[in-house]
């Protein structure tokens, strides 16, 4: 095993095991920290795919802005931060089914698949990846359209949102 | 390839030799010889950090009129040593019902939220951490890690003035990060680059000429997000007595505070990086990086300096004025400032460097003059509002 593989598998087991953390704790604001665990363990693995732009903004957007936002939802709405129910419904056997069933379907797919053994390209020397995917972003033969589309829809929700929110006198 | 011209190459080829005539493997050499650069950094930072007490005491002391510490050593140098002790063999007590674990990691989120920002300081042309493309969002990334520290500390403490210090705070670091990223990218669109290196290289001209209102904005986003006065209604002696880390003792209050006062000293630093030359002055940073070592900790000294001379010269402002100068006027003038830096940028490229000096910092004064003048009318006609004699109404009697 090369050292990428071993911290790759850490930081797969450590995600992993904060995600179950997440649905099994029965102390809610936990439940959001663990959350924060589980998402940094991703922001990693896309450092560890070279694509640090990505890893950063998943920490500023999903570690800075959601994951507080979810801890101050519940800390602002609930009386008791320990959830006493059960955890599971009787449609258990049915989830589990599904996800051993999807597990299953993934793990014939990839069986077939060659990219399994193969090493990523390296980058050459000059490469600028935030470069590239700014350009991408913005030149007509790349995304303009759906960055610009995807932009008027956050305009959209944000407007609804003041509109919503706003106090008329 | 002299010691004096590139310290850290030379240092990391001896050490590699060493640990390769050992017989290690290259890789966990390079491993070894990565963890110790970042364990040195680390040290020097916590040392210049003891002396970051004294000189924060020191300075507040002559603001306030006052001599400040002077009973221990020359100039009351090893009063910090002492204050180390006595948060040392103080008494570690957690509230009961405190969540435990979450209690006694927030500190050390706390106290890494500002370590890791070091990674992306150029010290001098060959000696920085890591080059990211991206250092810039990266200061913001390391940013949120300090607000979920501050959240978890509130929370933890099971304590009602934590819990209200905490949500202050993150309100506050929240939405300043808004203005501060916005500033963040005038440097960025002006060196043509997201690294805090190429930003420094890219300063042949400072970028405060260029930028005299981002660099303003920036350092009141700064310290917002430092919590520090006047900007300071987390801790808000008066009101919440210490805020989210009232039920800290010892070392683990200390972490909180020496955090802090890092973390000041930190964003003077940054705020030289992104428009004040970081390590550049005059070519003296070519004679030899300690000489840019010495420069850069010099400008970040200044930073730290105005910092502290506003939190010692403000009173506190109450939190809805606070978020309402964020949203309704900081954060929307860094963003027209952004558009206008964007824009002039591109008109000006290719004409004589005085004309190009010249025309950005017009446009930044211009910029400025029009936001205050908006912000004044408006509050003008407020005053107005509430002034106007009321019509006096005549009740009727039945």
């Amino acid at each position: 095993m090369t050292p990428d593989q071993i911290v790759f598998l850490i930081v797969a087991f450590v995600t992993l095991g904060s995600g179950l953390m997440v649905v099994t704790t029965r102390n809610l604001v936990h439940a959001a920290l663990w959350l924060v665990a589980t998402l940094f363990g991703v922001a990693v693995t896309y450092a560890l795919l070279n694509a640090n732009f990505l890893a950063i903004v998943q920490v500023v957007v999903y570690i800075g802005a959601i994951a507080i936002l979810f801890i101050f939802a519940v800390m602002l709405t609930r009386r008791d931060m320990r959830d006493q129910g059960p955890q599971v419904n009787k449609n258990w056997w049915f989830g589990a089914l599904l996800a051993v069933a999807t597990f299953g379907g993934l793990f014939f797919l990839l069986q077939g698949w060659n990219g399994m053994s193969k090493t990523a390209p390296t980058y050459p020397v000059s490469f600028d990846a935030i470069s590239e995917l700014g350009n991408a972003l913005t030149s007509p033969a790349g995304y303009v359209l759906p960055f610009e589309v995807a932009s008027v829809l956050l305009v959209t929700a944000l407007v609804g949102a003041v509109y919503i929110a706003f106090n008329r006198k | 390839m002299s010691f004096w011209n590139d310290p850290l190459k030379v240092a990391a080829d001896w050490l590699m030799g060493i640990f390769t005539g050992w017989g290690m493997p290259e890789l966990l050499a390079q491993v070894l010889i990565g963890f110790l650069g970042i364990f040195i950094l680390v040290a020097l930072l916590m040392v210049l950090d003891i002396a970051l007490v004294w000189v924060e005491r020191k300075v507040v002391a002559r603001f306030q009129d006052r001599i400040g510490p002077n009973r221990l050593g020359p100039f009351g140098l090893i009063q910090p040593f002492a204050d180390i002790v006595k948060l040392i063999i103080k008494e570690d007590t957690t509230p009961g019902g405190a969540d435990k674990v979450v209690y006694n990691i927030a500190p050390m989120l706390s106290m890494m939220s500002v370590l890791i920002l070091w990674a992306v300081v150029p010290l001098a042309p060959t000696i920085l951490g890591v080059d990211l493309n991206i250092g810039v969002l990266y200061i913001i990334a390391a940013g949120a890690i300090g607000t979920l520290s501050i959240i978890m500390a509130g929370w933890s403490s099971n304590n009602k003035f934590a819990l209200i210090g905490a949500f202050r705070q993150v309100a506050v670091m929240v939405s300043f990060e808004i203005p501060m990223l916005a500033t963040l990218l005038i440097p960025t669109i002006l060196a043509g680059s997201m690294g805090t290196s190429a930003i420094v290289e890219g300063q042949t001209i400072w970028y405060f000429l260029l930028s005299p209102l981002g660099a303003l904005i920036f350092l009141i986003a700064a310290i917002a997000e430092l919590g520090r006065a006047p900007f300071d209604m987390a801790e808000g002696e008066s009101e919440l007595v210490s805020g989210y880390n009232i039920e800290y003792s010892g070392m683990k209050f200390g972490m909180f505070y020496a955090g802090e006062l890092l973390h000041a000293f930190t964003f003077g630093g940054f705020w030289a990086i992104m428009f004040f030359g970081g390590y550049r002055f005059f070519g003296l940073e070519k004679v030899s990086p300690f000489l840019a070592i010495a420069i850069i900790l010099f400008k970040a000294f200044i930073g730290y300096w105005i910092i502290m001379w506003v939190k010692y010269t403000l009173m506190r402002i109450r939190i809805d004025h606070m978020l309402s100068f964020n949203w309704k006027f900081l954060t929307p003038l860094a963003f027209v400032l952004l558009m206008v830096t964007a824009l002039m940028n591109t008109l000006l490229a290719g004409t004589p460097t005085w004309l190009y000096i010249a025309g950005m910092f017009l446009s930044n004064i211009l910029v400025g003059w029009g936001a205050l003048e908006i912000a004044r009318s408006y509050s003008r006609r407020e005053r107005e509002k509430v002034e106007r004699p009321k019509p006096v109404v005549e009740t009727a009697h039945h």
